[in-house]
């Protein structure tokens, strides 16, 4: 093991690296392009043995990938943002072949208005495929939550495929320490990939992802592969604990923080529940009782376990980083069901929507979101939904309003002019 | 001819006499790219695997039957070539590792109506081409949308009444040279077929599959369902085509187009026309002189210069 400063990129490459990936399909985008640089770099330099083909767009770089699995080697491949959705369709259709592989999703809002910065809409948007999800918060993370979605993904009792997602520029680009695993430990760990009967090969004729005829057959296939996504919740777990074992670092299905004696829990998912982490270390400085919840397994749904975590508190804000349209945010809707119909399920839900496109939530907005849930929790109505803006953001955009205005009397439309126009390196 | 001296099929009693593939498909009775994949399959082997776009044929293979002897993977309507570049990746990387033999590789065939051909999977098409991907792209042209109900497509013909174009003048635009695309892109080999000339078909399967890299096979494929005729009619029109010039049958070896069937004398368009229903409007209730004036000039045209050739 040896310890190096790398960006949330370089975990996930090294991840791929250590897991012996043997095929890696690539499609550029910002913020994730560093990912599969690296790699190619090391293959380049003789130091990773894996075959890298660079494909004409990620709806194809989705169904090589899967294809692959499907022939029997061991893949993974990263994306992001208008790349995850511009492969939508073969989401769905890799993991209904039961294709295991890994993919890292780097963060990025969806257009439009584009930007390059992060909030959760694209992986959101992933949520129903039959891609398990694992959601990273720190570098250290990335790493080892891409070999941990090996042992799940090609786990007979799972066989899916896996997104690793890791939020733009907080993670891909910031650096932080990270411990690397050696080779041999990672090789114990992650044996190598046994497709068992299920791949190509003459002599062995296999029809994969044939049509079906009616809805009987149909449900069938889909209720195994929902089932086998929840098998992946016990699958996840031994493999977790056989992680603790090898490498001393203890992660769960979810990440709770100070949340045992707290009677007011954060939720919410990503690197920016860091943000949060601090928030809640200043309010007990103050004498707050609010812990964080942050779900690392979004697919599988660690219902359960949050409903046993949240049980018996007085009122729980959740904080998305994602806006459903006319609903709102979606892990509030999620953790809403999973509370649904518990004895003791705390009596205030609130949401709170931020840090789309990477907006800032600063220490006072956590701190007026833990005083609106107290607040709430006392006279025991749950809020409506608040969407997290300031006075002086506000100031700024009927600036940026005033001026588009006067540009649009002399010049283009105003649509042109807002929303528009990537920067170079997009 | 393609090299008839070379080929272990020299005349019509060296075909296999019994196919491949197995009866009893969902495919409509008289179905020419079903006709051509047949006799195709025959030379292709078992030891090929079908990545599939979306199409008539995706309901060949419904579970838990499949008229394959080898193996079949169904992908989506766009990306087949790139569900081919991932198993034929994947087989590369198996044999480099040791961990599958020779004789465990596999031939990797997309299969493919030519809506998806032409529209949606051209991306994923071209990006194979561009990467030297080791495949065989057969397209089996029935000029339409056949398995959404014959609407136009990219290779629809001028003229042609569709499901999108059913007014009395047809499709406006003109057929997509998916062949001359390919060509214009050296892939390894490129040949046009039809089902109903099968020595032809055959050779030049035997041929696409002596050769390594991007390899295409267009099959023009009468359908009696979108093109509006009697199923019995299938090999006729098939011939018709031939002889009218409508669907040349030609190969690209080494930056070479080479046809493999003058018909001399060409008989006129119309013969092939008038069968078919989607072609009606251009006889009833009156002839439209100028429309098949201007599909005769069309195929005129293409076969001048290489006539001018073989008279000189
Ligand atoms: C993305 C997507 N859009 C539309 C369809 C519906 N669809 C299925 S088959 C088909 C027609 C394909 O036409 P072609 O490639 O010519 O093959 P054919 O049906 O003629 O065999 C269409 C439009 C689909 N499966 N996927
Ligand atoms: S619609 Fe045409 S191409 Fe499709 S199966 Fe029927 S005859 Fe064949």
């Amino acid at each position: 093991m040896r310890r190096e400063l790398m960006t949330g990129n370089a975990a996930a490459a090294w991840g791929a690296r250590l897991a012996r990936a043997d095929y890696l399909p690539a499609f550029p985008i910002t913020p994730q392009t560093e990912i599969i640089e690296t790699v190619a770099q090391w293959i380049d330099a003789g130091e990773m043995n894996c075959r890298m083909v660079m494909m004409e767009s990620e709806h194809s770089m989705i169904t090589a990938a899967g294809a692959a699995a499907a022939t029997g080697v061991r893949v993974f491949t990263a994306t992001s943002s208008q790349g995850l959705l511009y492969g939508m369709e073969m989401l769905y259709t890799v993991a209904g072949w039961r294709a295991p592989f890994v993919m890292a999703n780097v963060s990025r809002g969806l257009a439009a208005p584009i930007t390059l910065e992060p909030d959760h809409n694209d992986i959101l948007a992933a949520r129903d495929s039959g891609f398990l999800q694992i959601h990273c918060a720190t570098c250290q993370e990335v790493l080892d939550a891409s070999l941990i979605a090996y042992r799940v993904a090609e786990d007979a009792r799972v066989r899916l495929p896996v997104i690793v997602n890791l939020d733009g520029f907080y993670l891909s680009f910031t650096r932080e320490p990270v411990d690397i695993p050696s080779q041999d430990e990672v090789d114990a760990f992650v044996p190598p990939f046994d497709a068992g009967p299920t791949r190509f090969r003459a002599g062995k004729p296999m029809s994969q992802a044939v049509a079906v005829l009616g809805g009987t057959p149909y449900s069938y296939f889909r209720y195994e592969t929902h089932l086998a996504a929840r098998a992946a919740l016990e699958v996840y777990a031994e493999a977790t604990d056989a992680f603790e074992r090898q490498f001393g670092r203890r992660y769960g299905a979810l990440d709770a923080y100070r949340c045992d004696d707290a009677d007011i829990i954060f939720v919410m998912m990503g690197s920016f529940a860091t943000k949060a982490k601090d928030a809640v270390n200043k309010l007990r400085a103050i004498g707050e009782r609010v812990g964080l919840l942050r779900p690392i397994l979004l697919r599988p749904f660690p219902d359960t376990a949050i409903r046993q975590l949240l049980a018996g508190k007085k009122a729980v804000a959740v904080i998305d980083q994602n806006i459903s349209m006319g609903m709102g945010g979606v892990l509030h809707g999620e953790v809403s069901a999973a509370l649904n119909g518990s004895k003791d399920a705390p009596p205030v839900l609130a949401s709170f929507v931020g840090g789309l496109g990477g907006r800032d939530i600063s220490a006072e907005e956590f701190f007026e979101i833990a005083a609106e849930t107290r607040r709430a929790a006392e006279n025991g109505e749950t809020p409506p939904p608040r969407l997290l803006f300031t006075e002086s953001e506000l100031r700024e955009i009927r600036k940026l309003q005033a001026i588009a205005h006067v540009e649009h009397g002399s010049d283009e439309a105003e649509g042109n002019r807002n929303g528009e126009g990537e920067e170079r390196h997009a | 001819m393609p090299d008839a001296g070379a080929s272990r099929f020299r005349r019509m009693r060296d075909l296999p006499s019994s196919h491949m593939l197995g009866a009893g498909t969902a495919m409509c009775a008289g179905c020419g790219g079903l006709a051509a994949l047949t006799e195709a399959y025959d030379v292709l082997g078992e030891n090929t695997v079908f990545v599939n776009a979306a199409g008539c044929m995706s309901l060949m293979s419904v579970y838990p039957f499949t008229p394959f002897r080898g193996s079949w993977l169904y992908t989506a309507m766009a990306s087949a070539p790139a569900g081919a570049q991932g198993v034929r990746d994947a087989l590369d990387v198996l044999r480099a590792r040791g961990r599958i033999t020779v004789q465990e590789d596999l031939q990797v065939v997309v299969l493919t109506g030519d809506g998806a051909a032409g529209g949606m999977g051209l991306s994923a098409t071209s990006g194979a081409i561009d990467r030297g991907l080791d495949f065989i792209y057969f397209c089996y042209d029935n000029e339409g949308y056949g398995n959404t109900g014959q609407q136009t497509s990219a290779l629809t013909p001028h003229a042609a009444a569709t499901a999108t174009d059913a007014g009395n003048s047809g499709f406006p635009g003109w057929k997509k040279d998916l062949f001359a695309l390919w060509a214009a892109n050296k892939p390894a080999y490129a040949a046009t077929i039809i089902g109903g000339e099968p020595l032809d078909l055959v050779r030049k399967i035997e041929k696409a599959r002596s050769f390594s890299g991007p390899r295409m096979i267009l099959a023009l494929s009468p359908c009696p369902t979108g093109w509006g005729y009697d199923p019995k009619l299938s090999i006729e029109i098939a011939h018709l085509a031939v002889k009218t010039g409508i669907w040349p049958l030609k190969e690209y070896i080494d930056g070479r187009v080479s046809h493999t069937r003058m018909p001399h004398p060409r008989l006129p368009v119309e013969e092939y026309l008038k069968p078919q229903g989607r072609f009606a409007h251009l006889f009833e209730p009156r002839r439209n002189e100028a429309a098949l004036r201007e599909i005769q000039a069309g195929v005129d045209a293409y076969w001048a210069p290489w006539e001018a050739q073989r008279e000189a």
